[in-house]
């Protein structure tokens, strides 16, 4: 055995430990309460609910569907959702993206006089007071944004507030989206 | 003295809660009793998406609820074990099962263990066998002069 071989079987059990080193460093940023999504990649799940509005208006994911959308999970009792609403009224009126609501676990006198005085980003609202559509969508808690195509396909989700910084990554996407479906 | 009191107030707060988070199992209703003890293993055995590290039997989070209830909902509509896990890991992912399963992401989990063992083994013997070996290591010539100098050093009177 040469020296410069026996040399790198010395050194290998160091090297092994800065590769395991760099493996664990590479973890640290990472936050865990962030999950990957199962629903990535798939057809939004199909449901039958009522609209917020109105208890006898029903819609599907089928109405949900034409256009590439955001599906945006929120509730009054959810502190972020009232950060974000600001931002979702923008880029509803200002972009004219299409956003759909996903009323969770909430009351409906209290949500619709939120979106009386906060104004209304969304298409329609699905009311879901007990959480029966959370659990198709994998809903965690809220808020929770979906991005989709015009076919109903979920592009990508993000979990929290959806503000000037969290966006433009699912921003271009969206355009991109826009682009190909026309 | 206060350390003392604030942890026998914990002490007291806690075995007011813990028998509280088992009176919430019995809010179940199942058709069966032997489904009932499905449920507790269950609920034990999935983890509450929400929480870091609690399960669904565990957590008084919104979502922990509602998938106590989905999973009592689908225990009582004949589901097996292997369904239900499957129905919450096709909706929240691998994350909700304590016991990870063998698959890419997790490979470095399991083998990684067997990996560092191997690893260690091979440091015994790579090192081991070089000490051993050291003796036999001599040229000829070498171990003429080792003879010769080891003589030398029997001489009697040689300073």
């Amino acid at each position: 055995m040469n020296t410069s071989t026996k040399r790198l079987l010395m050194l290998s059990p160091m090297l092994m430990a800065f590769a395991l080193g760099l493996f664990l460093y590479k973890g640290i940023g990472q936050d865990p309460t962030k999950l990957e999504s199962s629903l990535i990649g798939k057809l939004l799940p199909q449901f039958n609910g009522e609209t917020l509005a109105s208890p006898s208006r029903s819609v599907t994911q089928a109405d949900m569907l034409g256009e590439p959308a955001l599906v945006n999970v929120w509730a009054t009792w959810c502190p972020t959702c009232r950060a974000e609403h600001e931002f979702l009224n923008r880029i509803a009126e200002q972009d004219k993206v299409r956003i759909f609501g996903v009323n969770y676990h909430d009351q409906r006198p209290a949500a619709q006089q939120w979106l009386q005085e906060l104004g209304d980003p969304y298409v329609f609202s699905v009311f879901d007071p007990n959480g029966a559509l959370g659990i198709e969508l994998g809903v965690v808690g809220a808020p929770e944004t979906y991005l989709i195509d015009a076919q109903g396909r979920v592009i990508d989700k993000l979990v929290g507030e959806l503000n000037e910084r969290t966006w433009p990554p699912l921003r271009s996407q969206y355009l991109r989206l826009i682009e190909e479906a026309n | 003295m206060i350390k003392t009191g604030l942890v026998s107030i914990v002490f007291c707060l806690m075995s007011w809660v813990l028998p509280m988070a088992h009176a919430d199992i019995k809010a179940y209703e199942f058709a069966e009793p032997e489904m009932a003890q499905r449920f507790v293993d269950l609920t034990q055995v999935l983890r509450c998406p929400k929480c870091q590290n609690q399960n669904l039997a565990d957590s008084d989070s919104i979502i922990a609820k509602d998938l106590r209830g989905q999973v009592q909902k689908l225990i009582n509509t004949g589901q097996s074990d292997r369904q239900i896990t499957e129905f919450m890991v096709q909706r929240y992912g691998d994350f909700i099962l304590y016991d990870p399963p063998f698959n890419k992401a997790t490979l470095v989990l399991w083998l990684g263990p067997f990996g560092m063992l191997l690893i260690g083994l091979w440091a015994l013997w790579f090192f081991g066998r070089k000490t051993q070996n050291q003796g036999a290591m001599l040229t000829p010539l070498e171990q003429q002069q080792l003879d010769q100098l080891l003589a030398d050093n029997q001489t009697p009177g040689r300073d």
